[in-house]
């Protein structure tokens, strides 16, 4: 039997304002257990919430830049459950009036364009954190996570292959970044996927039962856990049995998921409006402010992109694709005017450098001026290609500035004909046997020449100079 | 000279003339506490050394000049449900055992900003529930106007610290009547601000969206003293209201006030001396030049299910962080986190606080909010618009504050029903969000004393006041005072 699969997201977001959503504690990651944290965030009797208002702008960004309708009047509501991580025992979320709504993302997957609707966007508080501490065998909590705020974006069941669902991360994750609402670092969780997931056989109309996995925290991981997932529910179904409507836990190490609670066990959350806090009201004025703030956006600068520098779509894919590339695109630019000479830097030093060192596009610390004067340099012939791309390399893992690299290390390009003509001649006398070969008709020698003269020119020559040179001496003799 | 018998203003008049320091003050209404609670068990906590040095630190501020308030050294409780840095906060349960906050309550804060002093924190029912302050972990408190009588609740502790003079005035909160009732049953004076007027910000929650702090005391013009001490906007709030804190001119003039009366709070089930004495106040206003006039208002009979659909929904919420884990009362006997959750809460919560706890699971749950909590809404905002219709006519609206006077010790408690019955006339006005006075309007056949509930439309503290003081002005029930024992025992 064939069967269909039918996905959607649940996707949480650590926004990366400086304070929580409801008290001035910081956000930052990391710190010693319970250091950020004060009475509003540990939820202690009597404390109040006080809403972060540049955590409803975020997320008025985050609407707008994912083409959804922002609810104007908008309202938090208590979800009710008991876990030691969430000290209030309520998340304070968005279930009745989500702040965006009707939303979506575009996505190419092997050439083949698709929409994937957004359902809602909700403001939400992120939990602490629970550590098991083997020595004494007891659970520890930390609250330093407590009150960081999240958006939860909330897709369709619009997704039939992984594939999809990875394009749609991709495109989400670059999208949170342009945007600067989030560092998207999902091995910090700041970034994190739920997958609902259902399959059906080919030709019936209606879904079939979905599970939910939680928390996934990497690409790769959520590739092999829908496959996982999907694989599962294909036997249970051939096995003449029924899927369960339930929550499962996908474990990367061992590749499979576990069952972690089912519908009839699933939790009453017991929502309702919270009265802590007062609606939240978003004017036109307010809309408009931050319309107007938002930056370009990836599917319109790659517009731009192909259309103002005609750069290969390929390239313009890969470099749209990351905040932090195109960055380092438009700074180098900026300073060299060399649209296609930058991107080919970008497609060819960067991205090697990058993988070779492993380095992710956004711990990436050189100056993007410096590539910009780099490609002046090279342009100016002050040295040669070669050369650039050791000094570019010394730029990518040591932020060298390049003019001053250049200069304390005598790299630039012997440019005086004499001097070059000088070496010409030694190498010719030294090596009478090439000589002769060359004279024989032997081309291949040629290069032998040049590669000695430029070894003795340390390699700062410029290599037309020197093969002109070559070849005037040896027309002579 | 008895200095318990002042009022608040007229020891403050004494501290700021020198005739007597802050730390003499002080230390008699300590003494009287220690000579006469025994009898009352309004105190849960006395916080003496605290008091003492605090005394000092105030008496400095008043001689060089930095404390002005009209309250600076005069001695104060408060209900324990408001946080107090570093003073046991409990909410007379066992499950807040221990409980020492290391913040303040913005209320209290306030008035120790004005340099007034904390003798202690009162006893309650549990978390503010009930109506008889019967409900406290500590056990209940005694009404001094009788053998055997509560004192009314859920700020019992507030109204009988005030009643025998133990301290100059008190803070309660008033969720569905909390202020007034106990005021009405202990002949003093309480008032339940508009909501949003004074900061939640530190008071251990009830129901969010209805709990409000207000002042008790022995006349209008102490009350409203300390409700402009603690009013104003507080950023650590977001219900609270964006107004500079309240200022009142009290005259005594009600000379073409519109006074209306609820036939509806007249009706069956109202004590006849209690009804009596609240037509003869009736009369008093309008022999003073008011305009009184009786009128309907037939959504009263839906307010006390809305009322408790609303409280218990908030209180299951803002109840399940006592969870055993972080702080006060843990229970030693456990096997999982399953059990630690639901031995601590069974072992630590009182059976009425379970019991609104239940009616607020229940109230939420999935496939019942929309037939009750959601309907509740509802009915609450059709009550809101008919007390706006009532407040298009009237200035004030005169009614009794409780269908009876102070019952006696034990008579209700095992009757949940009957005590939710006797908020009919008070919780509305949470429910409507609305300032309400009570001042001591008189005695039944049994000298306890009836107290006359006034309600404004929102903001209208300053209305309610002026009424209540020109009443005040006009008759004495305000200045009869039970017989205070002393001893250990009641």
């Amino acid at each position: 039997m064939e069967f269909l699969t039918t996905m959607g997201l649940e996707v949480h977001c650590e926004l990366s304002t400086k304070t929580k959503i409801f008290c001035s504690c910081t956000t930052e990651f990391g710190g010693e257990p319970n250091t950020h944290v004060c009475e509003v965030c540990t939820g202690m009797p009597g404390s109040l919430p006080v809403l972060n208002k540049q955590v409803v702008e975020y997320a008025i960004r985050t609407g707008l830049a994912t083409n959804c309708t922002i609810t104007q009047y908008n309202k938090f509501d208590r979800k009710n459950y008991f876990y030691p991580d969430l000290p209030k025992a309520y998340q304070v979320s968005q279930l009745y009036l989500p702040i965006c709504q009707n939303g979506h993302i575009d996505i190419e997957v092997n050439g083949v364009k698709k929409s994937i609707r957004i359902k809602e966007i909700h403001m939400e508080e992120d939990a602490g954190k629970l550590i098991h501490d083997p020595w004494d065998d007891c659970t520890l909590v930390d609250y330093n996570r407590c009150g960081v705020p999240l958006l939860e974006i909330v897709s369709e069941p619009d997704f039939e292959s992984g594939d999809e669902v990875i394009a749609y991360l991709t495109k989400l994750k670059s999208i949170l970044q342009y945007i600067d609402v989030s560092d998207c670092k999902m091995e910090q969780g700041s970034l994190r996927a739920d997958v609902n997931l259902s399959v059906r056989p080919v030709g019936q109309t209606e879904l079939g039962t979905r599970t939910e996995m939680k928390n996934i925290n990497s690409f790769k991981a959520i590739a092999r856990a829908i496959e996982g997932e999907r694989k599962r529910q294909i036997e249970v179904i051939e096995d003449g049995k029924r899927v369960i409507q339930e929550t499962r836990r996908w474990d990367d190490n061992k590749g499979a998921s576990f069952a972690m609670r089912s519908k009839e066990n699933a939790q009453d959350y017991r929502y309702f409006p919270e009265p802590d806090l007062v609606p939240i009201e978003i004017s036109d004025e307010w809309i408009d402010d931050v319309r107007k703030s938002l930056p370009e956006l990836p599917s319109q600068k790659k517009e731009r992109y192909l259309s103002e520098y005609g750069l290969p779509e390929y390239d313009v894919d890969i470099i749209t694709g990351s905040k932090y590339l195109v960055k380092i695109f438009e700074e180098a630019l900026n300073v060299c005017g060399e649209a296609k000479e930058v991107s080919n830097w970008i497609m060819g030093e960067v991205l090697r450098l990058a993988s070779d060192t492993g380095t992710e596009f956004e711990d990436i610390k050189f100056n993007p001026e410096n590539l910009g004067r780099l490609i002046v340099i090279l342009k100016n012939k002050v040295i040669n290609r070669g050369t650039a791309k050791e000094v570019f390399e010394k730029m990518f893992t040591e932020n060298i500035e390049p003019e001053q690299y250049i200069k304390e290390n005598g790299l630039e390009m012997v440019n005086d004909d004499s001097a070059v003509l000088a070496v010409v001649k030694t190498v010719i006398e030294a090596n009478p046997k090439a000589v002769a070969e060359y004279k024989g008709g032997s081309a291949k020698v040629k290069g032998f020449i040049v590669g000695q003269c430029m070894k003795q020119l340390k390699g700062k020559a410029d290599p037309g100079t020197v093969n002109k040179i070559i070849a005037e001496e040896l027309e002579k003799l | 000279m008895d200095l318990s018998k002042l009022t608040a203003l007229e020891a403050g008049k004494l501290i700021k003339n020198k005739e007597i320091s802050v730390a003499e003050i002080t230390k008699a209404a300590l003494e009287n506490i220690e000579k006469t609670d025994g009898c009352y068990n309004a105190f849960v906590s006395v916080c003496h050394d605290e008091a003492m040095k605090q005394a000092d630190m105030v008496q400095k501020g008043i001689d060089d000049g930095t404390l002005t308030s009209p309250l600076a050294g005069v001695p104060m409780a408060v209900k324990d449900n408001m946080c107090t840095k570093g003073i046991l906060t409990t909410a007379a349960s066992k499950i807040l055992t221990g409980f020492r906050p290391f913040y303040n309550s913005t209320a209290v804060e306030k008035l120790e900003n004005a340099g007034a002093i904390l003798l202690g924190k009162l006893n309650m029912d549990e978390f503010a529930m009930g109506s008889t302050t019967e409900t406290s972990f500590y056990g209940p408190t005694i009404n001094p106007w009788g053998e055997n009588r509560v004192p009314g609740g859920s700020s019992g502790g507030s109204a009988v610290a005030v009643a025998t003079d133990q301290a100059y005035f008190t803070l309660g909160s008033d969720t569905g009547g909390s202020i007034r009732q106990p005021a009405s049953f202990c002949g003093v004076t309480g008032i339940k601000p508009t909501y949003g007027t004074v900061s939640r910000y530190g008071l251990l929650a009830y129901a969010s969206s209805l709990d409000q702090i207000g002042p008790i005391g022995k006349t209008v013009e102490d009350v409203a003293e300390v409700l402009s001490a603690i009013s104003g906007h507080d950023s650590k709030d977001s219900t609270s209201v964006n107004q500079e804190s309240l200022k009142f001119n009290l005259e005594n003039n009600v000379k073409g006030k519109r006074i209306g009366i609820p036939l509806d709070y007249f009706g069956k089930g109202l004590d006849t001396d209690v009804k009596a004495r609240v037509l003869e106040a009736a009369k008093k206003l309008e022999s003073m030049g008011a305009v009184v006039e009786e009128f309907n208002m037939p959504e009263l009979e839906y307010a006390i299910p809305t009322y408790y659909i609303i409280a218990c929904a908030e209180a299951s919420s803002n109840l399940s962080r006592y969870d055993g884990v972080k702080y006060g009362y843990s229970s030693p006997n456990f096997e999982d986190l399953t059990d630690l959750y639901y031995n601590s809460r069974s072992e630590g919560f009182g059976m009425e606080v379970k019991r609104r706890i239940m009616i607020g699971a229940f109230v939420l749950s999935s496939g019942y909010y929309d037939a009750y909590y959601k309907k509740a809404l509802m009915v609450k905002a059709l009550i809101k618009q008919s007390f706006d219709r009532a407040f298009d006519k009237y200035d004030a609206i005169l009614s009794p504050t409780a269908p009876t006077t102070a019952l006696k010790i034990g008579e209700n408690l095992n009757d949940p029903l009957k005590m939710y019955l006797g908020d009919i006339y008070t919780v509305s006005v949470n429910l409507a969000g609305l300032p309400s006075i009570v001042v001591p309007c008189g005695f039944d056949r049994e000298g306890l004393p009836v107290g006359l509930q006034i309600t404004g439309k929102a903001f209208s503290e300053n209305t309610l006041m002026n009424v209540a003081y020109s009443f005040q002005q006009e008759t004495d029930f305000h200045l009869k005072k039970p017989v205070i024992k002393t001893g250990k025992e009641a």
